[in-house]
């Protein structure tokens, strides 16, 4: 049974109602460019992507023989062209579009747009008045997957606007890990993502969830995300940019709200080209004994633009404790690096919120440290700029961390 | 060819400042040579120059490392020719974890032999710390033995020893000195060293060569390091001002 109509009405109003509502951060984007509807057909194996599609997925974390995945869910433009769980797992999850887990459960009014508001700008309006799909999944009670879900969402043709909206649930005691790419199989596309994502981790559940966005010159990002974590629970958030994209605006949020719970955001940028980047993480604290640790790194290069925001709000009257940590590098003159770190204590008396923030140079003192172990110039900083950006993020697999740094030894020596 | 390193008259600034003035300098393959000398005499600066370092500016002279000459050379390339050196006080490298620069400069050395020279300076669990990424003064001394001992230079600079180390830890890097200098097996000949050091404990345990005194930027009193010391230990450098 779907959602109500009446519940669906009273978030189409106010999707109305915020149509043209400009979003408090990042450049206003014109979305009446971007009206292309592309339909694609199903496909039997993820092996069925064009060559570009396939490279631009890989690129974006996916594995595309599936060996080491619990379950993929692909998204080409605005049509679901393939989604299958691992047989091993049939019963422990489930995987599908959102319009369809919206038709078959009425309890999902529970969870849709209950996390990020729909009328929060006009980004989210449009997500819910011309919504193209997104992914729900579903970790059954107390069941731990071995391996990872994957889910990409890709964009193949120019003035696309892909306007998805995500729901993950874990249920009590459930535990998974999501790799999502984000992607272009066209390097000069033009158009814009519209990611709503809101994640639901139950009590004593754990979600790893990590994004790797692979954009290019000419694309808009706009991710909205909200993520509600109960008693005991776990939320580590991932997220890494390596790609020039014309613009990103995302500030995701964590709602603690039960004891003992946790979310941990890592973030690592690295500015390209003329890249608009306003990235940041909030954690709000509303019960005690909970935790939370924010970690960025970014560096700017050639004439990007980069905001690293990070909110800790503490709001219950007992002890909580949280820690944000924002590094950033200059590569380029003609970059440009916003550190702005945000610790509000909102008559919480006990929390314990700190901060630190620092941009400069790599030191030449260090470079020269590597250079003296017989390291040339060029893979010392190559060295360092990966080592930076290196997070040791947990979950994160060796592949796409072999990926990743591939992609910083390119790009290091780019800016050099 | 015996003659492994040469100063001919070097003449260094640093920050504007000079801090060597006509530094006259020869030693052959295999020898130790200790460096003694006030605070601020250059001594730091000399091996930092011998290095490489471009803050440390070579304003005359020239320096030959085994028959080449090197004052024009870049820091890397000095290494590969078979220079190293041990900082008084390295950087902190955060993200560069040990581990995986000791394997980026491993010489041929092999994961496991890695392991094993780690273990030996009590360092296996400092492996997956940045370099130099809260360590003590001791643990620093050993990391930097540590990665010498992976690079394995024919000359090895090392800055203060025995600096920020324990008396128990002293005999772990005279044994890791003595290693790089081939001298834990069979003695190599072509392996040396230029130390310097301020309290001379590192003698107990190297066997030094020669010694000699910098003293405002000059090379004195070249001798027997344990006379020098001796000397030092009786006089302090106050002599050193009537012998230039």
């Amino acid at each position: 049974m779907s959602i109500s109509k009446a519940y669906l009405s009273e978030i189409i109003e106010k999707a109305e109602q915020a149509k043209e509502k400009k979003a408090t951060l990042g450049p206003d984007i014109d979305l009446s460019r971007y009206k292309q509807h592309i339909v694609r057909g199903k496909l039997e194996s993820l092996e069925g992507l064009s060559k570009q599609e396939r490279e631009a997925s890989i690129l974006a974390g996916i594995d595309i023989k599936e060996e080491t995945r619990a379950g993929s869910y692909m998204q080409v433009d605005h049509s679901v062209v393939y989604e299958r769980l691992n047989k091993v797992y049939e019963g422990k999850l489930e995987i599908m579009s959102t319009n369809e887990a919206l038709q078959r459960y009425d309890w999902l009014e529970d969870y849709y747009w209950k996390s990020v508001r729909v009328d929060q700008d006009k980004y989210t309006a449009q997500a819910e008045l011309n919504m193209t799909h997104g992914y729900f999944i579903r970790v059954f009670p107390n069941q731990k997957l071995d391996y990872p879900v994957q889910a990409c969402l890709l964009i193949a043709e120019n003035y696309v606007s892909q306007n998805v909206h995500n729901l993950i649930i874990v249920e009590e005691g459930a535990e998974l890990q999501v790799i999502t790419g984000c992607t272009l199989s066209k390097s000069d596309a033009e158009g814009i993502h519209i990611g709503i994502s809101e994640f639901y981790v139950k009590k004593g559940g754990k979600l790893s969830f990590t994004m790797v966005h692979n954009w290019s010159d000419n694309f808009h990002v706009r991710p909205r995300t909200g993520v509600v974590i109960e008693e005991d629970g776990m939320f580590i958030n991932n997220y890494v940019l390596l790609k020039p994209v014309k613009s990103i605006q995302a500030f995701p949020v964590a709602y603690i709200r039960g004891e003992n719970a946790s979310a941990k955001f890592n973030t690592v940028v690295y500015g390209l080209k003329d890249s608009y980047i306003d990235l940041g993480s909030r954690i709000v604290f509303e019960v005690q004994n909970t935790r939370g640790e924010s970690t960025a790194r970014v560096i700017a290069g050639d004439e990007s633009i980069i905001y690293s925001r990070g909110d800790l709000i503490a709001k219950t009257k007992e002890h909580c404790i949280a820690h944000l940590d924002c590094r950033g590098i200059l590569f380029s003159n003609k970059g440009r690096i916003y550190a702005i770190p945000q610790l509000i204590s909102d008559g919480a008396s006990k929390a314990e919120l700190s901060h630190e923030a620092s941009i400069g140079p790599i030191a030449e003192e260090q470079v020269e440290y590597l250079m003296s172990r017989g390291v040339s110039r060029e893979d010392a900083v190559s060295l360092i700029t990966s080592g930076f950006l290196n997070l040791d993020i947990p979950y994160l697999p060796e592949f796409i961390d072999r990926n990743i740094k591939e992609v910083i030894k390119a790009t290091a020596k780019e800016s050099m | 060819m015996n003659e492994m390193l040469r100063l001919e008259d070097l003449w260094l600034s640093l920050g504007g400042k000079e801090v060597l003035k006509g530094i006259n300098f020869s030693m052959k393959y295999g020898e130790v040579n200790i460096l003694f000398g006030p605070n601020g005499a250059g001594k730091t600066s000399l091996i930092m120059a011998l290095m490489g370092f471009p803050k440390y500016k070579v304003d005359k002279g020239k320096i030959y490392f085994k028959g080449q000459d090197i004052t024009e050379k870049d820091i890397h390339e000095r290494a590969r020719l078979g220079l190293g050196i041990s900082f008084q006080r390295p950087p902190t490298v955060r993200g560069v974890t040990l581990r995986r620069f000791t394997e980026l400069i491993n010489n041929g050395k092999g994961k496991e032999e890695i392991m094993d020279i780690a273990e030996r300076l009590h360092l296996k669990d400092h492996l997956d710390r940045g370099l130099n990424e809260s360590f003590s003064g001791g643990e620093m001394k050993r990391s930097e033995l540590f990665q010498l001992m992976i690079q394995r230079p024919d000359l090895v600079l090392i800055d203060e020893p025995e600096s920020g180390v324990d008396l128990e830890n002293i005999a772990l890097v005279g044994d890791a000195i003595n290693s790089l200098l081939g001298k834990d097996k069979v003695k190599d000949p072509k392996r040396g060293a230029v130390i310097i050091t301020h309290t001379g404990y590192i003698l107990d345990y190297v066997n030094a060569d020669k010694g000699y005194i910098i003293f405002d930027g000059m090379l004195l009193c070249a001798g027997n390091p344990r006379d020098i010391l001796a000397e030092i230990k009786r006089h302090g450098y106050r002599r050193c001002a009537i012998c230039q």
